[in-house]
């Protein structure tokens, strides 16, 4: 069983935000080899690459304002055995550059780790314009192209050094807001394996969910569970390539799924996973994230339950899909 | 890196082999982008047979030159190089664009991992070039002996992100960088400067920092003069300015923007290798 964090259910669990988890990834990714070098377009403080680019500063590159050559700067140094993070905001890279990545870092199959902080609603008050809810179906479809969006600071941490170690691209998708630790030190990480949090004997239902909806997708199993019904949660924090094994496992045992995600739901973790189960075992499902809508300023906390991503909204779903499961 | 006469007269002759490719290749091929290929014939056989550090028995040689081909809809030119220079059997140019062929319409490392980048899209060449420079500078500082060659068309300069690369080889100075522009004025809807004007091209360049160099693209002497001058310049990247005629060789191609993306076909083709073999209906007979 994975260890969840202690201190997950109190009131003061403690919180750091995803990013600072990679800013320290990535200053042990530097410590451990000198080919891992970083590149920022004017966003060093915000995406936590200043404590590498101090230490090493001859391995760090300032592009300036301008992402599509941030990508490919990166793409041409990784061709000289270099192992470029290239961080930006989400909304900038993929967003801005997406054929930038798809020719000069997936097509060359370039060992390039693209960083997208400040993805998902929480970036809250700088409105929709910010507010990357895209960047998943934007880069999973890209052939050569691992897709993580860890959970937590901690796993953030691990993640950013097992991408350091993969050859080949990368996107790992990040969070501004200050978030709870989920996991513990001790908490494996290994890309493309799900970690399966919570499994009761006779589950009724699944819910898959990657970065911040982890927390809350845990929340709304513990309020299930006051009300009799239990539910497994998987934390599937690699969406691309999906851990199918434990997928169709967790699945199989429960009958039923519910997918929830800061992101669109088309296109997202809730699609690659129908997609899994529509030609193995197309059980009834249902999606937490964002349907077919931009975002707006807010707390983030205001957003989630505006948008439908509420803990309730969690909880509703679940009850809606074990419904179905059930024939009623 | 001196041009003697003979040197001069090799260099010529290697240009129209690689021309006479160009136009085969194409021929078989039934599409492809003729005029920009033929326009840059010189200039390739100039920097793989004189100018650049490489080896064909050895291409991942680690302290070879890069040549990084930006436009890589003119890769006619490089694949019919690259076969003049004994990397490639020169029958295999007959499978350009064909189903299976390593030689793709436009470079894929995948298929052909000889070329250092994949490249189709414009704008991003240089870009990965300055990359290359920056991050053999972190390995080498000063000390490197490589230089990066960035081949781009004119009209990839109406790329915005071009400009994003031209400004950080600004800012960043690698000394060993060169840009080599094909200037040739045209482009898929007519000349550039009715497309959408690059003029004062040199200036702006100037203006980014970096050295500029304005040159005939089919000069050799020129040629080699502007890349002797780059590499004594030891503060800044440089770029060439390389002024071409679009499917030079070729009376009926030459200056027509028409050919930007088209093959000649099998009747055209005959009658330019013709024009090839008599050096432009000079000669009286083959």
């Amino acid at each position: 069983m994975i260890n969840l964090n202690p201190k997950l259910y109190n009131v003061n669990v403690e919180q750091e935000s995803l990013r600072e988890g990679f800013g320290r990834g990535l200053l042990k990714a530097g410590e451990k080899n000198k080919d891992v070098v970083a590149l920022c377009a004017d966003l060093k403080e915000s995406t936590k690459v200043e404590d590498f680019a101090r230490e090493f500063s001859d391995r760090f590159i300032e592009v300036g304002v301008a992402e599509q050559n941030l990508v490919s700067v990166a793409s041409g140094m990784s061709a000289m055995g270099k192992i470029p993070f290239a961080a930006s905001y989400a909304i900038f890279s993929p967003g801005r550059n997406w054929e930038h990545i798809r020719t000069t870092i997936c097509y060359n199959n370039a060992n390039v780790k693209i960083i997208g902080s400040h993805a998902g609603l929480n970036v809250g008050p700088d409105g929709g314009s910010h507010q990357m809810l895209e960047d998943i179906a934007l880069t999973r479809v890209l052939p050569n192209m691992i897709v993580v969006a860890p959970c937590d600071a901690l796993e953030t941490e691990k993640a950013t050094r097992a991408i350091a170690e993969h050859v080949g691209p990368v996107y790992l998708r990040l969070a501004r807001d200050k978030s709870p630790i989920v996991t513990t030190e001790e908490t494996e990480f290994e890309i493309g394996k799900a970690n399966i949090l919570v499994e009761p004997e006779e589950a009724e239902a699944v819910i898959i969910a990657c970065g911040l909806m982890v927390y809350r997708v845990l929340m709304a199993a513990r309020k299930l569970e006051r009300e009799g019904i239990k539910v497994s949660v998987v934390n599937n924090h690699t969406i691309k390539p999906l851990d199918e094994e434990t997928i169709l496992n967790v699945v199989d045992k429960a009958g039923a799924v519910v997918t929830c995600e800061e992101h669109q739901i088309a296109g997202g973790l809730g699609s690659v996973v129908a997609e899994l189960l529509a030609k193995v075992n197309p059980v009834p499902m249902e999606f937490v994230g964002v349907s077919d809508r931009f975002g707006q300023s807010g707390s983030g906390a205001e957003l989630m339950e505006h948008y439908g991503l509420g803990v309730d909204d969690i909880v509703e779903a679940v009850k809606k899909v074990i419904k179905r499961k059930n024939g009623n | 890196m001196i041009l003697t006469d003979d040197k001069k007269k090799y260099l010529e002759e290697k240009a129209k082999e690689v021309r006479r490719s160009i136009i085969e290749m194409l021929v078989e091929a039934k599409s492809g982008h003729t005029a920009g290929a033929l326009g840059m014939a010189d200039i390739f056989s100039a920097l793989y047979f004189g100018i650049l550090k490489h080896d064909p028995k050895k291409p991942e040689w680690a302290e070879r030159d890069r040549l990084v081909l930006s436009n890589g809809h003119i890769c006619p030119v490089l694949y019919a190089t690259l076969a003049e220079a004994g990397y490639l059997e020169k029958k295999e140019l007959m499978t350009l664009r064909k189903y299976g062929s390593r030689l793709q319409g436009h470079p894929h490392r995948e298929f052909l991992p000889l070329v250092e980048t994949s490249s189709g899209p414009l704008g991003e060449g240089l870009s990965q070039a300055v990359g290359m420079a920056l991050a053999d500078r972190i390995d080498n500082g000063k000390n490197s002996q490589k230089y990066f060659y960035c081949l781009m068309s004119d009209g990839e300069l109406q790329e915005g992100s071009t400009w994003e690369a031209v400004m950080l080889a600004g800012k960043e100075k690698p000394h060993n960088l060169i840009a080599i522009i094909d200037r040739n004025n045209i482009q898929i809807d007519g000349h550039t400067e009715d497309v959408m004007p690059l003029e004062p091209l040199a200036d702006k360049w100037r203006a980014f920092g970096w050295h500029v160099l304005e040159i005939d693209g089919h000069n050799f002497e020129e040629i080699y003069a502007s890349i002797g001058q780059a590499k004594s310049v030891f503060n800044r990247p440089t770029v060439i300015i390389a002024h071409t005629t679009p499917g030079k060789g070729i009376i009926e191609f030459e200056g027509k923007y028409e050919w930007h993306g088209k093959a000649p076909s099998r009747e055209e083709g005959e009658h330019a290798l013709k024009e090839l073999r008599t050096l432009g209906g000079r000669l009286k007979q083959d």
